[in-house]
């Protein structure tokens, strides 16, 4: 009788792409940031604020930050499941991951888009 | 990862040919691999600095970022504060490892997509960027703290 392991179906490849996207997403968002602090010739509160008031600056910034948060779940679930054998803290430790990180995306649209201020 | 490959353990036990090879099977070999002790080639650092920089990113990086992206935004009284905070010299130093942290995850993390684009994939050229990028990172690293300080 074949052994049956079950190891989900296919999401690896997802993953792999996923994490790979994200990532270029994230370098193409330094540069532009490092550029616009060029151009400014550094960055001061003013232009700061300035900046966040283009709504295209905030899309860009929440675009960032949700391809931060989906590289960090793939990147940290990675790590789990390499070193934490025991499947009852593993699971533990990826859904804290999970729940911390859906927080930091409604903390980040919080911030961008919120009514405080 | 490039450093998965380490992670299984060769057995000890002599192959069953080992009779026919003669004088190679006699050459003490090693029977298993310890992390610590063996030699680990520059690519093999850089892939569990890649790791560990990310973790770090993960667990202090993140928060901080949002933090200090909502207190650059919510006034300027709280910008000042903010750049008050981050200029004492513990959270400089603290600062000095996130943006090394940051800086060799973007190298090393440009150098894994250039080897899947199979750009550079022979040993030569391979352990030649992994050295490029522990030197660009920790240089970049160098020249954001003399300007932080």
């Amino acid at each position: 009788m074949v052994a049956r392991v079950i190891v989900g179906a296919h999401y690896g490849w997802k993953d792999w792409l996923a994490q790979r996207a994200t990532a270029v997403v994230m370098a193409l968002y330094t540069l532009l940031l490092l550029g616009i602090a060029l151009y400014q010739g550094g960055i001061d509160h003013a232009t700061w604020t300035a900046l966040f008031a283009h709504p295209a600056f905030r899309i860009a910034t929440m675009l960032f930050g949700l391809a931060l948060f989906w590289h960090a779940w793939i990147g940290m679930r990675d790590i789990w499941m390499d070193y934490v054998k025991p499947v009852a803290l593993r699971l533990t430790l990826e859904v804290l991951t999970v729940i911390v990180l859906v927080a930091y995306a409604a903390w980040l649209a919080e911030v961008l888009w919120g009514l405080a201020r | 990862m490039a450093g998965s490959l380490l992670s299984k353990p060769i057995s000890g036990v002599p192959m069953s040919d080992s009779g026919l090879r003669g004088d190679l099977s006699r050459r003490p070999r090693p029977v298993y691999l310890d992390l610590v002790r063996i030699r680990q080639p520059v690519p093999a650092i850089i892939s569990i600095l890649h790791r560990l920089s990310g973790a770090l990113l993960f667990l202090i990086g993140i928060p901080l970022l949002l933090y200090a992206l909502q207190q650059s935004l919510a006034s300027p009284e709280a910008y000042a504060a903010l750049q008050g905070n981050l200029g004492r010299p513990i959270v400089k130093l603290m600062l000095l490892g996130l943006v090394w942290a940051y800086l060799h995850h973007f190298c090393a993390g440009l150098r894994f997509l250039l080897l899947d684009l199979h750009i550079g994939t022979a040993l030569k050229p391979a352990r030649q960027s992994s050295f490029a990028v522990l030197v660009v990172s920790l240089a970049l690293t160098a020249i954001i703290g003399a300007r932080l300080w």
